[in-house]
């Protein structure tokens, strides 16, 4: 047993050497926890933030103006003033996801009672911002009316007072910078594992090692542990160093519980790496093989849209995805400070996806070799 | 003729080359004479390929000056003009060649290449099969020929234009003697036929030198010596060309000198080390191994000897339990063999045909990984007692992938026998190692059979060799025909050497059936046109010669073409009800600490809300928090005690509504809804209340979803999906296109031939784009008929686009493709730096109109985020040419930049 141990121990420091041989792997693997995870939290926010809005104002009057500039960053950028003639070409373009138009005697008809009406255009291919920037612009325009009446807000006879746990003002960077850092964990572990042991075979490096007294498991366990361990390092600093410092995201439930599931989750998709790669029987069909398997483990594990708007049979599929688990995992331990007590059946869902990738790996292994070979 | 009667083909004149700090050639004056068979001869690593590489253009000049065929090769022009008369065949078995493609594609390919017309290409073909003999094979793959075919098929290829001077780097190295032999009786015959033609040869046969016209001996560098064989046999008075070579060397470089030592086996009585009886292995319907028996006994050398393919690596591959025999028994020690048997595995040391040790790892961490993965007790010291034995000490920190192969060879024997095994399975290990290294080599297998009694199970092409072993056997077709000492054998037949038997077995075997004979000398080949047409800037011909080539290749593996066509399908399903903003379907929970009628009024109005599930109610402001916190509920309501009674006397009630906020989009959403219900209960309540509804809101708010106005994720859905589709599978399928020519060496024919940068990246490209636009016609099938999302605007733009899309994204594939060095890094690359400007900043999660920074910037510099307003304008909001042209004139542009990117990477030219 201790010199199995020992040998998964050495044949995973050769793999250390192996990538660190490989600048450019090295490269790409700095670029996506740095580079990636922060252009994409800063930049692309699924929050209605900087929507691009445009105003027609055929009243231009006080109360339009008023209007106008209520629509304030951080929600919008500064919104442009086009002619109802340009509406349908500017919005053809995608240049604004929204459109407010302010109709003629405006001011005159809301002063008179008489409920002018006014356009809101809204782009509702933009899913992400058309719905809950409706209801901003809505909410916004009413109360800036009323006060410009001087009415203030009438006393309703409940107040209902709406409290977001664990993430009060709702900034999705929150949300997506820790994603982002789960989603790149998903990719280089599945290319990285995969694309090692192809190589392996290509080299006849493998062959090699099946004649020594290794066997095909300790192979694979050295890959997992050594490539794992690699990405979780990585992972980790990223979430302390970029998504903590740079992006300014607080993380609120405990780094060492999130990062020891980390190593969990590590497992079950280094091992679908290594399954994949027993599959294909060349470099050409692993890369095409693994890019629909992360995108659709990225894009469905709740990890960008809510899970329970898929419909019950997709949510029932990707619940063999260990990506799902961890998602869940690392929402509740990360944003809710959920403990062990919450995500345990998580962990054991993740341990037993990873343990059975790894068998169909093992009964793979050797197969894939004659194949190949 | 005789040599050196025109001007030289090739002359160079102070060459030097470095790879980084080695030194390849040192100042190099030498002038090769045309029209006869020149040699290049000497030891691994001393500079011949880079010589030949640097005259057939397809190694970059550092210093000095290379004039092939009477104009400077460095001159970018007459490269151009003097590639369709020079060919070059790089080292290694059908390197050049495409394995999935049979010979007769091959062929065809190269012949396109040069610009043949149909029937000329049909009557080159078919007089090269003829002339060398492998007409009745033109549909086989060049993968699946032996190895004296594949470098028949070489020769082809390169005679398809007529050359005047064929380059020929180490032809026959790895090949068996009676390949070997037809291979050189071919190239007299075919030199006969055309006397002008120029041959350069590089070798470390020196048997096979003795043939040639002209020779230059060359060594660290440098040019030691030239002219005919019998000059430079004269110069220094020895007898054979190889002793002669050795008497060339510097004294430090001969070697140990002397005749090896020729010790009796040591006897040992008991079981053989290794014996197989019946072993057989088939691949389907192929027999590798046929029914092998022989049995060798500890302490002995025994050799297998073979054509290529013969069967030779399966058995030593059964023997080490790499490879399960289909029926059959072999033994080692005594014992059947076990597949997890790690004690014989230990008894074992075995070297495979290839080099396949460690390349990244130094020779030291080599050594030290297997010492310890045999759990060797003193690993320092059995180390460095290896790096003594195999004079490996010096190249300790270096790593294999840079040392010569004589070297390698060493490393591996080194590591095969790092663990003391009793009995050493080689394959091939001399293959392609100079004589020198040779001598050395088998010293030290001498050495550990007669000293250490090792038992030795090697196979190997070389004559000489095969003397060396006590015993051999020669093996044909999976069959072993003939087993014995080396004398025994050549008794038996009364020949005087073991190349005549090897030969008179095989011919007996019947392996020169249709291969070699007479009617091949009858073939004629036919001079070729007078002038030779200029070699054009941009050849169409040559571009589709290229892309018919790479969709041959992509129709060899049905496979990947299924997984390019089926998978955005699946995907486009998958997502198109996957990826949904629509938020349903929200457990909540409430916490009544009213239980008044008017408390169960205003919950109602949840209860019958689309969007919520209602969850069993809590009970504690505790049990609130951690069903919160479980994620089980996404919302949880709190309605204080006293509600009912407040809201009677209107004393304002607070009702507190929880969210979930770790998903920033639900919960901004769900704020949406739950005011959308708290105003209806209200503007209820007060109905109900007063028989009056409130006052009127001054003014209403007309919202218009345009373009979608069910506001259904799924409409705008399947438009992006089919962009993100057609991004990253063509990407990721083009991204191999050059690199994997890079890693099997078949990019030396762009690098040797006339084909330019632009023919051979579009036309990898041709397919790639075909391939890609099929599956956008398929999944536009899709979203018409499951998805129900039909093409509202101009289908002809979307086709249009779509098509212009796919080249840029099958450009960014190449681009990536022409910088790395290795086909995990390719995919590697594609998919980290395609998937997130492809998914986050292309408009599919967030508008781009909303990106900031260097998001934004990213976003506009990858071309989906251009085609996504094509393919959603298209789809969804009805537009046609004149609103899109401008977006997809974009990501045209973007798609030159990628090729002229691709076009500044690849280079025509090797370092």
């Amino acid at each position: 047993m201790f010199a199995r141990l020992a040998r998964i121990w050495r044949l995973g420091i050769k793999e250390l050497y192996s990538l660190k041989a490989d600048p450019v792997l090295a490269g790409l693997i700095l670029y996506t926890f740095t580079v990636a995870v922060y252009t994409v939290s800063a930049g692309a926010k699924f929050e209605v933030e900087n929507a691009a809005v445009a105003v027609v104002d055929e009243d231009q009057s006080a109360l339009s103006r008023r209007l106008r500039d209520a629509l304030m960053q951080p929600f919008f950028k500064e919104p442009v003033p086009i002619t109802a003639r340009e509406v349908d070409a500017a919005m053809d373009a995608g240049r604004y996801v929204f459109v407010l138009s302010i109709p003629p005697k405006f001011e005159h008809d809301v002063i008179a009672g008489r409920t002018p009406e006014i356009q809101l255009d809204i782009d509702a291919t933009a899913m992400s911002q058309a719905g809950n920037g409706a209801a901003y612009i809505q909410n916004i325009l009413v109360q800036e009316v009323a006060a410009a009446l001087g009415r203030g807000a009438t006393a309703t006879p409940v107040s209902v007072v709406i409290r977001p746990k664990f993430n009060p003002n709702l900034t999705s960077a929150w949300f997506t910078a820790v994603m982002q850092v789960i989603n790149n964990v998903t990719m280089l572990a599945v290319i990285l594992s995969g694309a090692a042991l192809i190589r392996e075979r290509e080299h006849g490096t493998i062959e090699h090692l099946l004649v020594m007294p290794v066997t095909p498991n300790e192979i694979m366990l050295a890959k997992i542990w050594a490539n794992g361990l690699v990405i979780v390092v990585a992972a980790t600093l990223s979430l302390l160093i970029v998504v903590e410092r740079l992006l300014g995201v607080p993380v609120q439930g405990s780094v060492a519980l999130f990062v020891a599931s980390m190593l969990v989750y590590q497992f079950s998709v280094t091992a679908l790496g290594i399954l994949v790669a027993t599959v294909s029987t060349s470099m050409a069909q692993f890369g095409l093989i693994v890019m629909p398997i992360l995108i659709v483990m990225n894009l469905l594990s709740g990890s960008t849209t809510p899970i329970e708007s898929m419909p019950a049979w997709l949510q029932n599929v990707m619940q063999l995805s260990p990506s799902t688990h961890f998602v869940a995992l690392a929402q509740a331990v990360l944003y809710r400070g959920a403990g062990l007590s919450v995500i345990w059946p998580n962990l054991l869902a993740l341990a037993a996806i990873g343990a059975a990738f790894f068998g169909l790996a093992a009964l793979r292994f050797r197969k894939a070799l004659e194949g190949a070979g | 003729m005789s040599p050196g009667a025109r001007g030289p083909a090739i002359a160079l004149s102070g060459v030097t080359h470095r790879y980084g700090r080695t030194l390849a050639l040192d100042g190099v004056d030498l002038t090769v004479p045309a029209g006869c068979m020149a040699g290049l001869i000497g030891p691994d690593g001393v500079g011949k390929s880079t010589l030949l590489g640097l005259a057939a253009g397809v190694t970059r000049i550092q210093s000095g000056t290379v004039a092939v065929l009477g104009g400077d090769i460095g001159d970018r022009g007459w490269r151009r003009q003097a590639g369709g008369r020079i060919a070059y065949m790089p080292q290694g078995l059908g390197r050049n060649l495409y394995p999935t493609l049979s010979i007769a594609e091959n062929l065809d390919f190269f012949g396109r290449l040069f610009g043949q017309g149909a029937t000329e290409r049909a009557e080159r073909i078919a007089e090269l099969l003829a002339a060398t003999g492998l007409s009745a094979f033109a549909a086989r793959p060049a993968g699946k020929l032996s190895g004296g075919m594949k470098q028949k098929l070489g020769i082809c290829a390169a005679l398809i234009h007529d050359p005047d001077l064929v380059i020929l780097d180490e032809p026959t190295t790895g090949i068996d003697p009676l390949s070997r032999c037809q291979f050189w009786e071919l190239m007299v015959r075919l030199r006969e036929r055309r006397p002008s033609m120029s041959v350069v040869v590089a070798t470390a046969y020196m048997e096979e030198a003795e043939r040639f016209d002209w020779l230059a001996a060359m060594n660290g560098g440098k040019v030691l010596a030239t002219g005919s064989p019998a000059d430079i046999r004269a110069q220094v008075g020895e007898p054979t060309l190889e002793r002669a070579f050795v008497a060339l060397l510097p004294e430090a470089e001969r070697g140990q000198g002397g005749p090896l030592p020729d010790l009796p086996p040591a006897v040992h009585s008991g079981e053989p080390a290794i014996e197989a009886t019946g072993l057989t292995r088939r691949f389907g319907d192929f027999v590798a191994v046929d029914h092998v028996n022989f049995r060798i006994e500890r302490g002995e050398i025994f050799g297998f000897l073979g054509s290529n393919g013969c069967g030779k690596s399966t058995t030593m591959k059964m023997l080490t339990g790499l490879l399960p025999a289909s029926e059959g028994e072999a033994k080692l020690f005594g014992a059947p063999l076990a597949g997890g048997d790690m004690a014989t595995r230990k008894r074992v040391g075995y070297m495979s045909q290839a080099f396949s040790l460690y390349g990244e790892l130094t020779v030291r961490q080599n050594l030290v990984l297997h010492a310890q993965l045999f759990e060797i007790a003193d690993v320092e010291a059995r180390v460095a007692e290896m790096e003594a034995r195999f004079d490996l000490a010096e190249v300790a920190d270096v790593r294999p992938e840079s040392l010569p192969l004589g070297i390698r060879q060493r490393l591996q024997l080194a590591v095969a026998v790092i663990h003391r095994p009793e009995i050493l399975i080689l394959d091939e290990p001399t293959s392609g190692v100079d004589p020198v290294a040779r001598d050395g080599f088998w010293r030290t297998l001498i050495e550990l059979s007669r000293q250490d009694g090792v038992t030795i199970f090697l196979s190997t092409h070389f004559m000489n060799e095969a003397e060396r072993c006590d015993r051999i056997s020669l093996m044909h077709a999976g069959r072993v025909l003939a087993i014995g000492t080396p004398e025994a054998l050549k008794r038996e037949r009364g020949m005087d050497t073991l190349e005549e038997v090897f030969i008179a077995v095989l011919e007996e075997a019947g392996k020169n059936a249709g291969s070699s004979g007479s009617d091949e000398a009858n073939v004629e080949l036919k001079p070729r046109p007078a002038a030779l047409a200029p070699v054009k800037r941009f050849d169409p011909g040559r571009l589709w010669a290229t892309a018919r080539r790479e969709a041959l290749e992509i129709a060899r593996d049905p496979a990947r073409l299924a997984f390019a066509l089926i998978g955005p399908i699946l995907l486009l399903f998958t997502f198109g009800y996957g990826i949904s903003f629509d938020v349903e379907n929200l457990p909540y929970a409430a916490l009544d600490q009213d239980r008044s009628a008017q408390s169960r009024q205003l919950l109602e109005s949840f209860e019958g809300s689309r969007y919520f599930e209602t969850r069993a109610p809590i009970t504690s402001s505790d049990e609130l928090d951690k069903r919160l916190t479980s994620g089980e509920l996404k919302l949880a309501i709190e309605i204080p005690p006293g509600f009912g009674r407040d809201l009677l006397r209107e004393r304002q009630p607070e009702v507190g509504v929880w969210l979930d906020g770790s998903m920033p989009f639900r919960a901004e959403t769900t704020r949406g809804y739950v005011q959308g219900i708290a105003q209806s209960y209200l503007t209820d309540a007060e109905l109900r209340a007063t028989g009056r509804a409130s006052p009127l809101a001054p003014f209403t708010l007309e919202p218009r979803y345009r373009y979608n106005p069910s506001f259904k994720s799924v409409n705008a859905m399947v438009p992006n999906v089919i962009m993100l589709m057609l991004v990253l599978i063509p990407a990721i399928m083009s991204a191999l296109g050059v690199v994997k020519e890079k890693e099997t060496g078949s990019i030396s024919n762009f690098q040797s031939t006339p084909v330019t940068k632009l023919e051979f990246l579009l036309g990898k490209q041709v397919p790639y784009v075909a391939i890609a636009f099929v599956s956008f016609l398929s999944m536009v099938v899709a979203a018409r008929l499951v998805f129900e999302v039909p093409v509202k605007g101009s289908f002809a733009t979307l086709a249009l686009g779509s098509l212009v899309y796919v080249f840029a994204t099958t450009a960014f594939g190449l681009l990536v493709s022409s910088f790395v060095k290795s086909q995990v890094a390719a995919i590697f690359a594609t998919a980290i730096i395609a998937i997130v400007p492809a998914v986050n900043f292309s408009g599919l999660l967030t508008p781009v109109s909303s990106l900031s920074g260097g998001a934004r910037l990213m976003g506009l510099a990858f071309p989906s985020a251009w085609y996504q307003q094509v393919s959603v304008g298209a789809f969804t909001k009805g537009l046609g040419f004149a609103q899109l042209w401008q977006d997809i004139a974009m990501v045209f542009a973007l798609a030159l930049v990628f090729l002229a990117g691709a076009m500044l990477a690849l280079r025509k030219q090797g370092a």
